[in-house]
């Protein structure tokens, strides 16, 4: 029971990280690799503030900012320097490790006996693994609404547009490249905040958690999609949650197979690589007419 | 004689600068526009009629020359600032509208043009009954589908929206590139009879480059040959009026000879 407690948590943690990329990858059409450098960003950057006298709740901020600032400079990159936005994510990504290791001073800081968001006295009286449940509904209710409500303003719109068509966008006087590199920064704003909620529930930031994070984020949206089909863009933004819990119950069972956590990024790329390729599959396969023919009635 | 809206003073425009291909694609244009003026410009391929238009928008920097707009230089205005008189229609379907938005979120994105983007609230449903009856004019079914994504009209249904598009918010002087070009013959010729109705009752300021001489003759108040980058022709009025189409196609043959 509390492993699929703790599978939820993870879920809604991790879903957070799923709608910030979701912002790049669906809506701006970008391959954004800076993520995996701004999700380990957000937790140091976390961690760090909090060894530093922090209240949890303003290292988280300060995550979000940590995020937000990479994803700008990843935006000036590609838009003023004119670099690719894969090679500018990258660049991004590679700066940061180097950043990560002088937040924290070190490869890997610990939370133990410090102050977290998951030790408040409502969360720390509830059962195991309730509290990540909790604090993860919380966050990631706020941050939907928030990007909905955003999304349905003239600005989100023109943001919309932007990654829609951007040379229509520019005809009608948006400035893309204002848009874009806004998007870069929100986006990894959300990951980075999602690496400090990650941090805090793990109890340790480490330089190398941002290792796969692209696909973990990438499954969340992807199963969404595959699991719902047609969606509205505000429905899209509450699946990539809902994919994200999902994806968490795939690694649950793939454990239970026995295999081990060692393995978790090459489950990752398979479980993402099996879901994108489902399309293909179904034409060649055609699963969901056979599917759909196991459900009628013989005649 | 009323002044005019936008002009164009020994505009130069160089390619390749400093290499052996070295070449100007506008060489020394001047061109003033007045209000109420709708030009139609022809010209071969290469002669510069889509970079007289990226030069008008901004879309690409001028080597020399000036560009006023009310008589004030805005030679370097970028093309974002251009959008808040100007307004353009591409040839392609594909360029003019947001494809998976729908066709009411498009037109709405387009009311805005050129002014700041907030973030206050769209308020789409109050603008609904205004975009049905907006489309309505153009008589393809437009109006019906106002909640369909835009990826998912036909070509005709797409330019008429972009066309709606480029005029809900008045434009100063509005560009048509070819618009009806790419679509079959029927639904071109439709196009072009809408647009010729929505641009003398509303007295727009118009420039169109078409490929078809007998658009050209037919629509219009001024027409304009352009040829290597120059202007070569420019007639208006009864002039026009009175040109048939043997004394233009004879006027093409002398370009070619």
């Amino acid at each position: 029971m509390s492993i699929i407690v703790s599978a939820i948590g993870q879920g809604l943690t991790w879903g957070i990280v799923g709608i910030g990329l979701f912002l790049t990858f669906r809506i701006l059409d970008f391959p954004d690799m800076t993520v995996e450098g701004t999700f380990p960003m957000g937790a140091a950057a976390c961690v760090a503030a909090i060894y530093s006298g922090a209240s949890p709740l303003v290292a988280t901020l300060i995550a979000f900012l940590a995020g937000m600032l990479a994803g700008l400079v990843t935006g000036l990159l590609y838009t003023k320097g004119k670099i690719p936005v894969l090679l500018a994510g990258i660049l991004v990504m590679t700066a940061a490790y180097s950043i990560n290791l002088r937040i924290m001073g070190r490869a890997n800081l610990s939370l133990f006996g410090k102050p977290t968001m998951l030790k408040n006295h409502f969360l720390a009286s509830l059962p195991p693994y309730f509290d990540s449940v909790v604090l993860g509904i919380v966050v990631v209710i706020i941050v939907t609404a928030l990007i909905i409500y955003f999304l349905q303003t003239n600005l989100g719109q023109a943001f919309i547009a932007t990654g829609d068509n951007p040379n229509m966008a520019r005809s009608l006087g948006i400035s893309t490249d204002g848009m874009q590199i806004m998007g870069l920064g929100v986006s990894n704003g959300l990951i980075g905040l999602g690496g400090a909620l990650v941090a805090q529930n793990n109890g340790f930031a480490d330089v190398n958690m941002g290792i796969g994070v692209i696909v973990v984020a990438l499954a969340s949206i992807i199963i969404g999609e595959v699991v719902f089909g047609d969606l509205t863009m505000n429905q899209r933004l509450i699946a990539v949650t809902i994919g994200s819990i999902f994806y968490r119950f795939v690694i649950l069972i793939v454990l239970k197979l026995g295999f081990n956590a060692n393995d978790l990024n090459l489950i990752s790329a398979i479980v993402l690589a099996i879901f994108m390729m489902l399309p293909v599959l179904e034409n060649r396969f055609r699963i969901r007419h056979t599917l759909a023919k196991g459900m009628t009635k013989h005649d | 004689m009323t002044e005019p809206i936008f002009e164009l003073n020994d505009i130069v425009v160089t390619v390749n600068h400093g290499t052996p291909e070295q070449i100007n694609i506008m060489d020394h244009v001047n061109l003033a526009i007045y209000p109420g003026d709708f030009i139609t410009i022809l010209g071969s391929n290469g002669a510069g009629k889509s970079t007289l238009f990226n030069v008008i928008g901004g879309n690409i920097p001028v080597t020399s020359g000036q560009i006023l707009l009310h008589g004030k230089d805005i030679t370097s205005m970028s093309v974002e600032r251009r959008t808040r008189f100007l307004s353009r229609v591409f040839q392609d379907p594909k360029m003019g509208t947001a494809p998976r938005m729908t066709v009411a979120e498009n037109l709405l994105l387009s009311e805005k043009r050129g002014q700041n983007r907030g973030l206050g609230s769209r308020h789409l449903k109050t603008h609904m009954a205004k975009f049905k009856q907006i489309t309505s004019v153009m008589n393809n079914g437009l109006e019906e589908r106002l909640n369909t994504a835009t990826g998912k009209l036909s070509g005709g249904q797409r330019q008429a929206l972009s066309f709606l598009m480029a005029t809900i918010k008045r434009p100063e002087i509005l560009l048509l590139d070819e618009h009806t070009a790419a679509l079959d013959p029927q639904t071109s010729q439709e196009l072009m009879q809408a647009t010729n109705d929505q641009i003398t009752r509303n007295h727009l300021t118009c420039l169109m480059i078409t490929h078809h001489l007998d658009d050209a003759l037919k629509y219009g108040n001024r027409l304009i040959v352009l040829d290597n980058g120059k202007i070569t022709y420019d007639i208006a009025g009864d002039e026009k009026d009175n040109l048939t189409k043997e004394e233009l196609l004879s006027f093409f043959n002398d370009l070619d000879g």
